[in-house]
């Protein structure tokens, strides 16, 4: 072949390469990112977790339905949920999350719910480098462990039941003792240490500490051991065994003046126990009834993200057919974050993103959200503050859920309980 | 107080784990097989309780007779599927076959019911006497139990099944050279072990939610329940199951409630090694 034929036939390639890679750049335009994560749908998380997923999976809808998430350069990245079935089960949890990276490709995950199987996710994220949002997962202690990637949304458990303390102390001054009865898992343990530190601190006087396995259902020896004359009984664990307990402490008539337990009084659901419900006041992540508004976020200088909360609300009852619960709304937000760090960073890059969110301080209809930056705390939410529902009864004397902490929010006075 | 309020608390939960063990006690007693799916068992009779209950309306109580019923059935189809081939097999088959069918149930309950809990929504209220305070529900538990073994034991004495079936459980090649057809009396006896399982399963419905998984705990105790009472003896069963109840109400009083299991199963370890043969086993 003459030099100038093969110069000729080099210059052609390289134009239809360059054609082809044009193409390619055109569709790229379009891209999709993968969020893997577990959803608790069997188990003894099955009712928490299956919230999550709801919310999570409506904000995967309707940021689909919008066209997707738009970068600053023009590309669109749509989102594309895998999952599978976690069992509840922390031995599944490790396994699937190595198979959502490796197999399923996941670009981002979502913690499954509750802080046991959340950390052992955190670790399996961490091992990877792919960013983790912990939707419902509220312990401190996963963040103290050095990890850059794992993010939460939820208020941590140190700051769970202490505002209970400062509840009794509005109740009655004079309340010195209080019991605490609590499921035996890194949560609930970590709540209940930081409660009785926090108790100690005001001075009351915790006159039993008992915890028990996940899964029991006989409380009939821990409420034996409850003093009488005592001014609060607290603690719990998640939906199932919270709900006995109280069934079982209101079937036993134990007389105290306030009862404030974990994670199942704030659901609709609890109101199926009648009159062991009334009265029993339980801390939440975000109740329907807190208004958080673009107008709180820039009194504050602060970014709003996402729909105002009669939005969501809206939006949640119409899909699911029932009342959003904080842990719908934290699978929601979850969703959003990770929205408004791709966008904010203009790229799904794992470096880019955690810029953005190490740095992020927003506020949505679930509240302010800002995480730790230190080494020691990485990742912990710092922006984010629990509300307390009580169960009241109102003049039909149907049970309602009110909002009874803290005085900027509530919706009415907490009560003691009535004697039983 | 304390005191007496838990040891009653422990005393009525007793005679349900004691009807419990009293089914697996009668299938060891009369034909040597330790039944491995007695926890599964139990689960479905909590099922069976919570499924009339909810969607048939059945008052909570008068569904254990329906329970006890689809136990005894269920009792005959275990035992002509999976015992009646190796009844004469090392104890090994045994163990193997009903392990077999604990597998399957839990599996099929995973699939139809999943592993969430579920409640029989049926309160009594609280029962005062004096200072100490009872659910009635659990009362009404120990009273139904009281009641079974009452008929089981009016059943095996003086009924013609139920001489034939202590008539095998003595001595099976005897019984069979009187006549008795030992086959029958085998599928009876694994029926009727099956349907205690059942009832105590419906009855700890009443009090406790529960999953297909819930039986394992309550097989584990009904084990020890029947070392303590002796193997085979329907009767040291029951006492046995007020013994467990009433240091499970006792414990918790002078240590964490997490020692329970630990004084339990050290109970279980001592009765072995002193008396093997349980408390009312003969020597």
């Amino acid at each position: 072949m003459r030099p100038k034929s093969l110069v000729g036939l080099v210059v052609a390639v390289i134009l239809v390469m360059a054609k082809i890679m044009w193409a390619d750049a055109d569709t790229s335009k379009t891209r999709t990112v993968v969020i893997g994560f577990t959803a608790s749908q069997t188990g003894k998380l099955n009712v928490e977790g299956t919230r999550q997923i709801n919310g999570l999976n409506l904000w995967i809808e309707q940021v689909n339905a919008a066209g997707g998430i738009k970068l600053p350069d023009g590309t669109v990245i749509k989102v594309a949920a895998k999952f599978y079935d976690d069992e509840s089960s922390k031995s599944r949890v490790q396994e699937l999350y190595t198979k959502l990276i490796n197999q399923d490709r996941a670009d981002f995950l979502i913690s499954p719910y509750s802080s046991g199987l959340a950390d052992a996710a955190a670790v399996i994220a961490q091992q990877y480098n792919r960013i983790m949002i912990t939707a419902g997962a509220a312990s401190d202690s996963t963040h103290k462990k050095g990890y850059t990637v794992v993010y939460q949304t939820y208020t941590p458990a140190s700051r769970y039941l202490t505002g209970a303390v400062d509840l009794l102390a509005g109740l009655d001054p004079k309340a010195q003792k209080i019991a605490i009865v609590y499921e035996k898992d890194k949560f609930c343990t970590d709540v209940v240490n930081s409660l009785t530190s926090y108790a100690k601190q005001q001075g009351l006087q915790v006159v039993l500490f008992e915890g028990y396995d996940s899964g029991t259902t006989d409380f009939a020896p821990f409420i034996n051991k409850i003093p009488a004359k005592v001014d609060a009984v607290m603690g719990g664990g998640h939906f199932a065994d919270t709900s006995t307990l109280a069934r079982q402490l209101y079937e036993k008539k134990v007389n105290t003046k306030m009862i404030a337990l974990l994670v199942a009084p704030p659901e609709d659901q609890f109101a199926e126990l009648g009159d062991a419900a009334l009265g029993v006041i339980g801390p939440s992540q975000w109740e329907p009834l807190v208004a958080y508004t673009p107008e709180a976020a820039n009194s504050l200088n602060i970014a709003w993200i996402g729909p105002k909360a009669g939005d969501f609300i809206a939006r949640y009852r119409s899909k699911y057919k029932e009342e959003p619960t904080y842990h719908s709304a934290g699978g929601y937000v979850a969703g959003l974050l990770l929205e408004k760090a791709i966008n904010q960073s203009g790229s799904t890059a794992t470096a880019k993103v955690k810029e953005v969110l190490d740095h992020l301080d927003i506020m949505s209809f679930y509240g302010r959200l800002r995480f730790d930056q230190t080494p020691a705390g990485h990742g912990l939410q710092v922006g984010h503050d629990m509300v307390y529902i009580q169960w009241q009864q109102d003049a039909q004397g149907k049970l309602v859920k009110q909002l009874v902490w803290p005085e900027a929010v509530k919706t009415a006075a907490a009560q003691p309980i009535k004697a039983r | 107080m304390q005191f007496l309020a838990s040891l009653i608390d422990g005393l009525l939960l007793g005679f349900v784990y004691g009807l419990a063990a009293m089914g697996l006690t009668l299938i060891w007693g009369v034909m040597s097989v330790i039944n491995l799916a007695h926890g599964a068992v139990m689960a479905l009779g909590m099922f069976g309780t919570y499924l009339m209950f909810t969607y048939l309306g059945v008052n909570p109580y008068l569904a254990l007779l329906g329970v006890a019923g689809l136990g005894l059935l269920l009792g005959f189809l275990m035992y002509t599927v999976a015992v009646h081939r190796i009844i004469n097999a090392p104890h090994l088959s045994s163990l193997l076959a009903t392990f077999a069918v604990n597998l399957i149930i839990v599996g099929v309950g995973t699939a139809v019911f999943t592993t969430s809990p579920h409640n029989v929504d049926f309160s009594m209220g609280s029962l005062s006497l004096g200072r100490i305070i009872l659910p009635p529900t659990r009362l009404l538990a120990a009273l139904a139990a009281v009641g079974f073994t009452a008929a089981l034991y009016l059943f095996l004495c003086f009924t013609r099944p139920g001489k034939a079936i202590r008539a095998v459980a003595n001595n099976r090649t005897a019984a069979e050279l009187m006549g008795i057809p030992s086959a029958q009396v085998l599928a009876l006896s694994f029926g009727l072990g099956t349907m205690l399982a059942m009832v105590a399963g419906g009855l700890i419905a009443t009090f406790f939610p529960f999953t297909i998984l819930s039986g394992g705990p309550y097989e584990l105790k009904s084990f020890v329940i029947c070392v303590l009472g002796g193997l085979g003896q329907p009767l040291g069963a029951l006492v046995g199951g007020l013994i467990l109840g009433g240091l499970e109400g006792l414990i918790p009083i002078f240590m964490p409630v997490s020692w329970v299991p630990v004084v339990e199963f050290g109970l279980f370890v001592l009765v072995l090694l002193i008396r093997p043969n349980g408390l009312l086993g003969a020597k």
